[in-house]
């Protein structure tokens, strides 16, 4: 929806830089473009033909008034027809197949390339301003590549093939058709110009009442209660009738154009009958190429008006293009070491050392870190929880780990080697995430829990969720483990989602489990069955969770009490409520008394 | 088969039947529309006519008359072409215009109209699919109307023309030449509706594109932690090569349709030049002749190639406007009744709320609410989140209404009282703040005829949104939104509180309208406004204690309905879900202290 406002900065028309970026794109078909232009080029010679053995049937028979051969011409004007027809269907496919590969690649490209960007990009650009991307922008693209690039040569193949024919056959009658064409490319570049402002106007302007309706159906209870009905709808008015406006000056200029090209055609063919009759006389033309000379000089005027719409069709490429390639131009922050260690064993021993964090910095450039100085160690199989109010730096001490993000300061350590000297991937193996709110795929069941592992079995996805106590209510679905996952899960309950989660993380046997607690309360069955499907999950691993259930930080060997992005507290439930200070607090606001309706406590 | 095709006509006919809510917009131009009829004739009858100077022209030389005379007739060729080039700027600028004229109206008209419908269709309808109808779809029936209306019309009697002057010239020659024109009809029909339903597909793949795309960019995080990148590039190929498929089919098939159509009209121009050319041979007509059926031949490529894309251009057309009716044809749920008393004309601000129970889709909101709120009076609500207390204030201006019992204003019901008066007299707030993107002057003076500078510097300050204001460049004229500056949530909230403000209501409601601002602020704002300037009643709607503390009357919702009740100190004292949350705000102070 944001993309409103884009629209109104249009980008070059045309950009050398951009173009030789865009044509790279060819290479890996550049033999297929080279047969298309080969294809267009008999195509279009092909098109010269039918006139010119009319010509030779009017000279040759029809005049002279002699039949025999007549019936030649046809049958090779039927023998060029069938060769055309296999042409033209084979130009068109290759064109077409040319883009859409084209498109295709640079489909996947950008996608490939997202995945790759970390967290802090997506953070910085909307969802919808990158599916646009992918989608829209390159489908832009896709009309240049299969319309414009190859078919240019054509439009001009078959000017300077007509020109070439006309001339060697008569090249006085054919300069004098001629004669026409600065005033034809005077009016085609003169209105077309006028018209792609009227056009760009219209666009500016559509985008404007989209933009203003919008903020009035989002916003018409205000209108409403605020009894601005008329004084809007007069703004609305107003800009309406400024894009009907432009609309006119289109029509306007459309109006004159297609009408000068006909009269402009039409003077050709006066001219053509005048001079011709003339060399007629003088016995210089026959009524062949007379008759060649008006069917020609109407093949003449398509190509030129057709070349500017590719020009239009070429902006557009270009405003799209730029657009992509600034996306594909973001180097990913975070990346493999050039020469990555490896654990050949991991333990499963964590260690944050004196840690610093900052999403961005303050207005005076200075970092705003979340994360102060952030210390703490896990030894193999030890489980902690970390409480804290919200904003006290939970979530990122998890995204830290999952390196998400980079540290601003200090280091990461798994079995004591820092985690940037890893492979990304080998260290997102060791980990089992399950984040708060579970994010389910368009999906079955089955795929949800083992994602695109093909090592993982359907007996192992099952045996994941028997032991999480999600196989109980999975085997009540419809179809089981192959019940499509509508809608992001929509039909399962926040409870149910929650064991699905805990059943993909079991599925990937990880090393060490995170977790980060859903705030929301289920009821007392779910409850239960999702703290035996914790303990279950937290054995024999190293565990971090971000605890919002007193179950679940009693089931931890340690608690860690963050506030302010610092660790200010740290040991036992009944250690750190003798200490009376600000896990006493937390203990009082967010887990004694869970059952109470809290939500309008919370945020 | 021509049988057949005109069943398939006649189906299109009645996709007509919804376009002809556009004979209100098309009577208005009914002169514009006759002249456009008219000029379309006469432009048709010069355009078929043509080629007949042009066999004049030919013959005359064949028959060696002399050079005066030939010129003549290319004189005549320029001027009947000037003259064509003129009808035609004029038909197309008129014929075209009323499209877009029409399209002008038609958009406003939808515009009017979406203002009139009440909550319950924008809570129902989503703003992206409404704009699609207001852009897409009127655009859809604009361009059928201009330019489908215009080659319709235009093409028949091209057609007609052409085929009189054709059969007048010779009938044999006439018929063997139009012999592969019904297969072209047949092929551009069936073509254009495997087009529509081949290039539906494609819309379809291509939409789960999008959705991959925006699946895989939203669940990010999942499929970082889980290593899942290759096997999400995998999926995503897998549909690209699909589209990329069912793209190449339409490709094949478009090849081969504008293919096999050249090779007819080639085959058209083979009868043609075999049977004309031994017809001139035999003296049966003459070369002029046999030059004018090839240009009339050529003339007849564009009407028939037109013909399927009308016919698909009015399916779309007709889709789109039932789209427009659908929308067109919702009958606003709340406007005046019968017993509205139109002498009322300004309202006190004594607000009863009788009996009032609130369902929405056969769940009940609000149950069974009792409450007397006097004028000056100010009313305090809290509760959880789904409690029902915004459904509460929002029947007041009558966004929505009760299902059962009723809201008095001033002891009538408010049914009774015109909508605009009623809604005249308050001074809303509502949770989700919502501003304009214009300044910030024309966002505080949004609910009033003429602003006084004063009065907007003083709503302006009781919100303590001109302290703000200082260091903004523009001060009262600086732009928010994506073109201006990005207020903070506080700032937008003030904003909002100093518009409702400016219209010294009679009824203030505040809907959690305090929430991003800061404690201290809030403090000043809410001392500010128990001033009571306009001797208004008020209610607000907070989740914070300290916003509500000073209220006359604190109500507690739950569930739809009234638990408690009474002022602070009472509640405090009642130890029951206040005296909890009064607890825990302090609890979450003392904390944010640490």
């Amino acid at each position: 929806m944001n993309n409103y406002h884009e629209e109104e900065v249009l980008g070059k028309a045309y950009d050398s830089r951009l173009l030789k970026r865009l044509l790279t794109y060819l290479r890996p078909y550049w033999l297929y473009v080279v047969l298309g232009v080969f294809i267009l080029l008999i195509a279009t010679a092909l098109d010269l033909v039918g006139p010119f053995l009319i010509k030779i049937a009017i000279d040759r028979n029809i005049v002279p008034k002699i039949s025999t051969g007549l019936f030649h011409i046809v049958l090779i004007y039927f023998g060029v027809q069938i060769v055309q027809f296999g042409f033209k269907i084979a130009q068109t496919y290759l064109m077409q197949w040319i883009g859409q590969k084209v498109v295709f690649d640079i489909r996947i490209e950008i996608f490939r390339h997202l995945q790759r960007l970390s967290l802090a990009f997506f953070d910085r650009n909307p969802v919808g301003r990158l599916v646009t991307r992918v989608t829209t922008d390159v489908e832009a693209l896709s009309e240049w590549f299969s319309a414009g690039v190859v078919s240019v040569f054509g439009d001009v193949f078959l000017l300077i093939g007509i020109i070439v024919v006309m001339i060697s056959v008569n090249w006085k009658l054919a300069l004098i058709t001629f004669s026409v064409i600065p005033i034809l490319a005077y009016i085609v570049f003169f209105i077309r110009k006028k018209i792609r402002e009227a056009y760009r106007d219209i666009r500016v302007r559509i985008a404007r009442i989209n933009a203003y309706l919008q903020e009035n159906l989002s916003g018409m209870m205000v209108v409403q209660i605020f009894n601005r009905e008329k004084k809007n709808f007069n703004k609305f008015d107003e800009l309406n009738a400024s894009h009907l406006e432009a609309h006119l000056r289109s029509i306007f200029y459309y109006s004159i154009f297609w009408p000068s090209v006909d009269l402009i055609e039409s003077i050709a063919l006066a001219l053509i009958i005048w001079f011709g009759a003339m060399f007629k006389y003088e016995g210089v033309v026959t009524f062949g190429t007379l008759v060649l000379f008006i069917e020609y000089s109407k093949r003449f005027f398509r190509p030129i008006s057709d070349l500017t719409d590719k020009y239009n069709i070429l902006q557009s490429a270009m405003a799209s293009s730029e657009r992509i390639f600034l996306l594909l131009d973001n180097k990913p922050d975070i990346v493999n070491p050039a020469a990555p260690q490896t654990l050949r064993e991991f333990s499963g021993e964590i260690e944050f050392r004196n840690v610093w964090f900052a999403y961005k910095n303050n207005h005076d450039g200075t970092p705003d870190y979340v994360l102060k100085d952030v210390s703490f160690h896990l030894k193999t199989g030890e489980k902690i929880a970390i409480v804290g109010a919200t904003g006290a730096g939970k979530s990122s001490i998890i995204s830290l780990l999952c390196r998400f993000y980079d540290v601003t300061q200090g280091e990461i350590l798994l079995d004591g080697i820092n985690i940037k000297n890893l492979k990304i991937e080998d260290l997102r193996r060791y980990i089992g995430l399950v984040l708060q709110d579970v994010f389910l795929f368009a999906g079955t069941v089955e795929e949800n829990i083992r994602l695109g592992n093909k090592d993982i079995s359907l007996d192992m996805v099952t045996q994941a969720a028997r032991d999480v106590n999600a196989h109980p209510f999975i085997s009540r679905l419809p179809n089981t483990y192959q019940e499509p996952m509508m809608e992001r899960g929509a039909s399962l309950s926040t409870g149910q989602k929650q064991l699905l989660a805990f059943a993909r993380a079991l599925a990937f046997k990880p090393d060490i489990l995170i977790l980060d607690e859903a705030t929301s309360s289920v009821d007392t069955e779910s409850e239960i069955l999702i703290q035996q499907a914790l303990e279950k999950l937290m054995t024999n691993r190293t565990s971090i969770c971000i605890a919002h259930r007193l179950s679940t930080i009693q089931n931890c060997d340690r608690i860690i009490v963050m506030h302010k992005g610092k660790i200010r507290e740290e040991g036992t439930h009944q250690q750190l409520l003798k200490l009376k200070g600000i896990y006493f607090k937390l203990y009082q606001l967010q887990f004694k008394d869970r059952n109470i309706k809290s939500s309008a406590v919370s945020d | 088969m021509s049988i057949f095709l005109l069943i398939k006509v006649t189906n299109t006919m009645t996709l007509l039947k919804p376009l002809y809510r556009l004979n209100k917009y098309l009577r208005e131009y009914k002169k514009d529309i006759i002249i456009g009829i008219i000029l379309i004739i006469i432009s048709d009858v010069l355009f078929a006519v043509l080629p007949k100077i042009l066999q004049y022209t030919i013959d005359a030389i064949a028959k060696g008359i002399d050079l005066r005379q030939i010129a003549t007739y290319a004189l005549l060729l320029i001027g009947i072409a000037a003259i064509y080039a003129g009808i035609r700027f004029l038909m197309r600028k008129i014929v075209v215009g009323v499209s877009r004229k029409v399209e002008y109206q038609l958009r406003n008209d939808f515009f009017r109209h979406l203002q009139r419908l009440s909550l319950r269709f924008f809570v129902n309808n989503r703003t992206g699919d409404l704009m699609a109808r207001a852009t897409n779809d009127i655009n859809a029936v604009t361009i059928t109307l201009g330019m489908g209306g215009l080659l319709t019309i235009s093409n028949g009697f091209i057609f007609s023309f052409i085929f009189v002057l054709m059969i007048t010239t010779n009938v044999k020659l006439t018929l063997l030449s139009l012999i592969p024109f019904p297969f072209i009809l047949f092929l551009m029909y069936f073509s254009y509706s495997y087009f529509y339903q081949t290039f539906e597909k494609v819309q379809e793949q291509f939409s789960s594109i999008t959705d991959k795309a925006q699946e895989n960019i939203s669940g990010t995080r999942v499929i970082k932690a889980y290593v899942q990148e290759l096997n999400e590039i995998d999926q995503f190929n897998e549909l690209n090569q699909t589209y990329l498929k069912q793209n190449l089919i339409l490709a094949k098939a478009r090849g081969l349709m504008w293919s096999s159509m050249e090779v007819l009209f080639g085959i058209a121009l083979l009868i043609l030049l075999w049977f004309g050319g031994n017809a001139v041979m035999s003296d049966q007509i003459t070369l002029g002749n046999l030059v004018a059926f090839t240009v009339w031949l050529g003339m007849l490529g564009w009407p028939i190639i037109s013909f399927g894309w009308i016919l698909n251009l009015i399916q779309r057309a007709s889709a789109s406007m039932n789209r427009l009716n659908e929308i067109m044809d919702t009958e606003p749920l709340i406007q005046d009744t019968t017993c509205t008393d139109h002498s009322i004309k300004g309202l006190k601000g004594e607000i009863e709320f009788k009996n009032v129970s609130f369902s929405y889709n056969e769940k009940p909101v609000l149950k069974n609410i009792n409450l007397k709120i006097k004028t000056g009076m100010t009313l305090a609500i809290i509760g959880p989140t789904g409690s029902g207390k915004t459904t509460l204030t929002n029947l007041i201006p009558r966004m929505i209404d009760a299902t059962d019992g009723a809201v008095l204003v001033d002891g009538r019901d408010i049914k009774c009282i015109p909508v605009k008066t009623l809604r005249n007299s308050i001074g809303f707030v509502p949770q989700e703040t919502f501003l304009f993107s214009e300044s910030i002057e024309e966002n505080i003076s949004f609910g009033v005829e003429e602003a006084i500078g004063e009065d907007i510097q003083w709503a302006a300050d009781i919100s303590t949104i001109s302290h703000d204001l200082e260091n903004f460049p523009d001060k009262f004229q600086t732009l928010i939104g994506e073109r201006g500056v990005n207020l903070s949530g506080g700032q937008k909230q003030r904003t909002a509180i100093s518009r409702a403000l400016l219209r010294k209501p009679k009824i203030l409601i505040l809907d959690d309208a305090l929430s991003s601002v800061d404690t201290y602020t809030e403090e000043k704002i809410m001392k500010s406004l128990l001033e009571n300037y306009f001797n208004q009643t008020s209610i607000i709607i907070s989740h914070r204690i300290s916003t509500i503390k000073h209220a006359d009357l604190i109500i507690v919702l739950d569930n739809g309905e009234i638990i408690e009740q009474g002022t602070h100190d009472e509640l405090v004292k009642l130890r029951g879900f206040y005296a909890q949350l009064h607890r825990q705000q302090l609890l979450e102070k003392a904390l944010e202290e640490m």
